[in-house]
This record gives structure tokens, sequence and C-alpha cells, in this order.
């Protein structure tokens, strides 16, 4: 853990800013420039760094982290219904609706740890879920999902007299329509925001107070601190910023379903924080950003698309490699993520940023063109790790 | 892979239409109706519970070995029912041919019975198969998870879990594919004339065959652990492996051969229920959530309270949807098993039967 003075936190959010902003531009070259998918990206960014705050930080593994997103996403929706089209109320009303039922939550389980508490969310979690889908279906709509309609109330917009005079009226910001870049950009300042937030919470005491309880918790008793409100205050802000990513889920499609709360998509910020690295400022975003992308564009590759990417080879060898890649490509893309996963975990339980940290220190002493033992040592350590 | 599209299978979809007042009757049948689904939590708890009490691993990948286990048995069905084209004789004014499975072309009626008792003849293919699996999986990679922390140990299996749906999702597609039980066992037991209860008691014969089949093989795996010497070893193993340890015994290759136990238990626990519920390669993650509530019910690391707890929420899944329930608390049936678990894990953190200092803090 890197504890960076004022000035170099400022330069990791600059970096972190500019990298997210000028998204559209370095993207393109690899095919993900299109403004839904970036959305994506900046929006499970929000949700794995939220994520990160409490499983990175205090190690307590929560299963059930989407049903704030579902929750999230219904709370915007029905703002959008019945107050108004626009995007503040709804992400406000998202944001503050979660963080109340993650307090309720997390003081339920709270109360255990390890594999106890995750058994905990993920029972919690898939009650909501099934709740969703069953008796709840006057708020959530059941398997249709939430949906916005023409006979919508919208107080505050009928207020205002901005009736719509035909067909369902789009989300704003006081009247910049949410779509498109627009929407993108919008999402990378909030996803800015927090990521600052986060950073803040990283180097405050509270901060390390969180990572004290992950190396010990008993110990930190001793030490008497009470750790159980530390906690819980960590707990509410992870779900807030879950539902924070739910909010902006329905900001750039006005539609809400249950299956954002099955446990899969628990796993799913699971994976993308380990992916990216643990416990790591910049991690989960980079693990976010991963698993959309393999999502969007691996599931899109279809056989005629390979066989154009490997028009390159002759023509025998061409249809064998296409033959060879297509089981991980299309509708398998999950087996190419499931593993990668499993590679991460064993030989990287870092995540990517400690595969590019460990790069670096073994490239530093290269291009300084002096070898120092102890970098070398260093990564021979955690190269035992992987064993 | 063609799949099978024999007779479906009456026992699946024939739930017992019967509800009267809350008598001796309904009790009775809301227990049976619970005694399959119970007997298969047990089946799959048992053997996590078995990994974990031996290799101290959470094994998110056990829903998936359930999984394969009826995957073998669909493949068993599909190689039994490999077909030839044949003239259907019986159309003569064009030529019409008809698929003709090899075993009735070579055998006749014998081969015929043979498809027919397709599921039971899988299980034969399903134990080394399973084995086979469960002792790759531990050696290949369970083994090198050992010393990390649990997080790590269940995101690993989580990931070789999405893994091995997916390789059966691209084999065998995302429908679920139906595979009928024996022709002799189609119908409905008449329990409630047998017992002298109301006869509208009936309850299918499959349901019954699996629930006398997993209380054989939970017999088996506790008359293995009690009465044999590997088992006492394995016992004390999971008591302190450190102890067994410098008695000089291997306990890491008996604690593999559990695991391979445990794979196979899945195994035949999801190959005898494809009559009951047509196999798809999400069954095993449904399965393995439910599962995972049950091990914790039944307290942590204890074999007799996994199977307790099995059952016992089975059944009362099956209370919960009964209609006079429902109507009071509306929705208790989808997350009865969720509220007990909530419950137990704050009330009684150890489970019914579960033994001191196993993951406690």
């Amino acid at each position: 853990m890197e504890n960076g003075s004022a000035t170099k936190d400022f330069i990791t959010l600059l970096v972190f800013a500019v990298a997210i902003l000028t998204m559209p531009i370095w993207m393109a070259p690899i095919g993900a420039n299109y403004p839904d998918l970036l959305q994506r990206f900046a929006i499970y960014g929000i949700f794995a760094i939220g994520f990160n705050l409490l499983f990175g930080l205090t190690g307590y593994l929560s299963f059930g982290h989407a049903a704030f997103l579902g929750v999230g996403s219904y709370t915007a929706v029905w703002s959008f219904k019945l107050l108004s089209m626009n995007i503040l109320p709804a992400l406000l009303f998202s944001v503050l609706f979660t963080g109340l039922l993650a307090a309720v939550i997390g003081f339920v389980s709270l109360r255990r740890s390890g594999i106890y508490f995750a058994i905990l969310t993920l029972a919690i979690a898939q009650m909501s879920y099934n709740l969703a889908y069953s008796v709840l279906t006057p708020i959530t709509n059941g398997e249709t999902g939430l949906q916005l309609r023409n006979y919508d109330v919208r107080i505050i917009d009928n207020l205002f007299g901005k009736v719509a005079t035909e067909g369902i009226p789009s989300t704003n910001l006081f009247g910049i329509t949410m779509s498109g870049y627009s929407g993108f950009y919008f999402s990378a300042v909030v996803l800015i925001l927090c990521f600052w937030i986060s950073l803040r919470i990283f180097r405050s005491p509270f901060g390390i107070t969180l990572r004290g309880i992950k190396s010990n918790q008993k110990r930190m008793g001793y030490t008497g601190f009470n750790t159980r409100p530390y906690l819980l205050a960590v707990f509410i802000i992870s779900g807030m910023y879950a539902g924070l990513a739910g909010g902006l889920l329905a900001v750039t499609d006005p539609l809400a379903g249950a299956e954002r709360m099955e446990w899969t998509a628990s796993g799913e910020v699971v994976l993308m924080t380990i992916l990216g690295g643990l416990g790591t400022l910049s991690g989960p975003m980079i693990g976010a950003v991963v698993i959309k992308y393999f999502e969007n564009i691996f599931s899109s590759i279809g056989d005629q698309r390979l066989l154009e990417i490997f028009s390159w080879a002759p023509d025998g060898l061409q249809h064998a490699l296409a033959y060879v890649v297509s089981p991980f490509v299309g509708n398998g893309w999950q087996l190419t993520l499931g593993l990668l996963f499993v590679v991460i975990i064993i030989f990287l339980p870092g995540g990517l940023v400690s595969g590019f940290k460990r790069i670096f220190t073994k490239l530093k002493p290269i291009a300084k063109g002096v070898a120092k033992k102890e970098a070398k040592k260093e990564g021979a350590d955690t190269g035992e790790a992987g064993t | 892979m063609a799949a099978f599209q024999g007779r479906s299978c009456e026992c699946t979809y024939s739930l017992i239409h019967y509800s009267p007042g809350l008598d001796v009757d309904a009790i009775f049948l809301q227990i049976i109706n619970g005694l399959d689904k119970g007997a298969a939590y047990a089946l799959i708890a048992l053997g996590l519970t078995l990994v974990f009490g031996t290799l101290g691993v959470v094994n998110f990948a056990h829903g998936a070995l359930f999984m394969l286990g009826a995957f073998t048995t669909v493949s068993t069905q599909a190689l039994l029912t490999m077909s030839m084209k044949i003239r259907d004789t019986s159309i003569t004014f064009f030529e019409a041919y008809k698929e003709v499975p090899y075993l009735q072309v070579w055998w006749g009626d014998t081969g015929k019975a043979i498809i027919d008792y397709a599921v039971p003849i899988s299980l034969l293919l399903v134990i080394p198969v399973m084995l086979l699996i469960g002792l790759l999986m531990e050696r290949g990679l369970i083994r090198h998870f050992y010393k990390r922390i649990p997080a790590d140990q269940i995101l690993m299996t989580f990931g070789l879990a999405i893994v091995l749906q997916e390789i059966i999702k691209a084999n065998f597609g995302a429908n679920p594919i139906p595979v009928p039980a024996p022709e002799i066992v189609a119908g409905s037991a008449q329990i409630g004339s047998w017992l002298g209860m109301s006869d509208a008691i009936v309850y299918p014969w499959w349901r019954l065959i699996y629930f006398l089949f997993s209380l054989l093989v939970i017999g088996a795996v506790f008359a293995f652990l009690q009465l044999t010497t590997f088992g006492m070893v394995v016992r004390a193993g999971m008591h302190n492996r450190e102890m067994v340890g410098l008695l000089g015994i291997n306990i890491e290759r008996k604690f593999t051969i559990v695991f391979g136990l445990g794979a196979v238990v899945a195994g035949l626990a999801g190959a005898m229920y494809t009559p009951i519920l047509p196999p798809d390669y999400n069954m095993g993650m449904n399965f393995l959530v439910l599962s995972f509530v049950v091990v914790v019910v039944g307290g942590m690391g204890s074999l007799g309270g996994a199977v307790i707890a099995g059952f016992l929420l089975g059944i009362l899944q099956s209370f919960a949807s009964m209609n006079q329930v429902n109507s009071i608390i509306p929705g208790i049936d989808q997350i009865i098993i969720y509220l007990v678990a909530i419950l137990i894990i704050l009330v009684r953190p150890r489970g019914l039967m579960g033994r001191e200092g196993v993951m406690e803090d």
C-alpha cells in the first residue's frame, strides 16, 4: 500500500481523471468507443470502487452487493416516474435509500464475520431478489422490469409545466439529455468524484482503522476500538456507492429489472475487484473496465468476425485458428472470463495492478542498467505466492 | 450433441394438486413433498461438509459437480440412444426414414430396455467419472489453495464453477434436457392408501426412489467413515490434522480421496435428480447457494448436521409453499430458507450440530 503525500495523491487523481475523460480517444483503437459501453465502464467502476472500500479495506466479503445495485435502479426509476425526469433527485434518492437499506442489512450481517458474513449477505440479497420477482411485483413489475410509461405522474415536471408532448421523455440534467456522450461524461465526472472520495477514505484515519480491522480485528478490540461502528459506516458507504451505480444504470436506460440483483451479479463485482487488485485504489476500476470490455466485445464476436480477424493467416490455418478460438468468444465469453479469473487468482493474487507493479519493479533496474538486489528479491518473494 | 427427445417424464411436473384443510393428511403430504428436494440438499451439503471438514476449503464449485453428475447421465443417455436411419415400412407412399437407436437395431427389445434404464445404468459411469474429476480438481487446483485465505479459495472455486458451467453450456446448449426415468417407475405410488390415509396422497415413484437412494448413499458415507480404518484416519484428521500427520500418516493423500468421495456423492445426487428436474448448465449454481445455507444451518463441519438440515429445510420449504401458509404471509415460500439461515447464523452461529471452534471468530 503506497502512502503518498498530498501532492502525490493529487497527481494520482489528476492522472485518473485524465485517463477517464479521454477514454473516448484511447478506447477507439480497441473498438470500445461507443458511449453506451464507456458509460458502463464508468458505472461499474463506481460499483467496484465502492465494493473495494468494504472488501479491500476490511476484508469482509459481501456476496450480496448486487442487491444495492438493483435497489438503486428501482429507486431511480420510481423517481423518474413520480417526480421528475431530472437525474439529480433520482440519484439522490438512490443513494439515500440504499444507504438506509445498507444500514439495516449491515446492522444485521456485521454481527458475524468471515464465511458467515458472506452467507448472510448472500442470503439477504437472494431474499430481495426472490421477493422482487414474487411479492413485490407491484413495486418492481416482476420479470418485465420497471419501465417508464406515458401516463406517469412526474409531479415536479408537471409543476413547472414541462409536460411531455408525446412519447416518453428522456432522462436529463436540467435540460441536457443524458444519452450518448453527455451521459458518459456525466457518469465520468461522478466516477472521478467517487474515486476522490475513495482516495480520501484510503488516506484518512478512518481508512487506516479499517485496514487495522482487516489485519487483526481482535487486536483492534484490545487497543480500545469498538470496530462495529467503523464496519457499519464503511458498509453503508459501500452500499451507497452501489446504489449510485444502480441509479446511474437507470439514467442510461430507465428500466430496472431484478436480474441486476441476482447473486451472479454480486459475484461479478467481486471478480472485478479481485481482477484489478483488491485493496488498491485504481484496481477495481481497471477490473471493471476489463470485465465489461470482455463482456461487450468478446460476446459480440461471431464466427464470421473470427475469420476476418484471422484473415492474415493462410487458408487452412485461418479456419483452424477460428475453430480453436470460437468456443471462447460469442456466447462462450464467460468461459474466457472464468479462465481468466482462475488464472489471475492462482498466479496474480494481487490482481492486475500488482502484476503491473511487478513488471515495473523488474524493468526499473534493467532500464537503469543497475540490477538492484532488493528489487529482484522482492520479485522472487511475490513470485512464490503463485505456486 | 443430439438431445434425446424421448417421452417426457411424467414425474417431473406431476406435482400433487391436493389442497385440503390443515389436517394430518395435508401435513404428511407436505413432509413427503419436501423429502426429495431435501435429499438433494442433504447430499450436496454432505459433500460440501466433507470437503470443508477435511481440507478446510469452501468449495463453490461443488454445485458444478452436482451438475456434472447430471450431465454424465445426459451423456450416457445420448450414448445409448445413438441412432441410425432406417426405412419406415409403415409408410408406403413415399420413402420415409425413422431414427432407430443402434441398441434397438442390434438387440431388439433388450436394447429398448437398456435405453429405458439409462438413468440407473449411468450411475455405473458417474462413479468413476466423478471420482476422476474430483481427484483431478483437488490435485490440479485446490491443493495449491490450502494456505491461502478463505476469500481466495472461494473466488478460485467460483471461477472454476463458471468454467465448468460454460463448458457444459458450449457442449449441451442452454436448454434443459429431459431425461426420463424407467417406464416402470413413471407413475405414482399410492402412499396414502398404503398407510391407511387418504387415497388422494400419491407420490411419484421416482421421487420415492430418490429419497431411498439418498438414504443409501448417506448411510454408505457414514459407514465408510465410521467402520473402516480409512474412515477412522479421516475422522482423526478432521479433528487434528497435524497430529495425524505427526503419527506418520500421509493425511494429504487421504484427504484427496475424500475430495473425490465428495465429488462422487454430488455427482450421484445430480445424476439421480435428472428425471425430477431436467438438467441445464445452471442447475448446480441454484442448488449450491441453498446448500451453503444448509451447511451453515446444520453447523459448519458437522456431517450429521448437514444431512438433518438438508431434509429439514426441504420439508420447511414445502410447508411454506402451501396455500394456507402463503395466504397468511405472502411470498414466504420464496424466502423461508434464507430467513431461517439468517436467524440461525445470528442466534446460533454454530448451527444445529456444529462443533466448537470450527470457523469461529
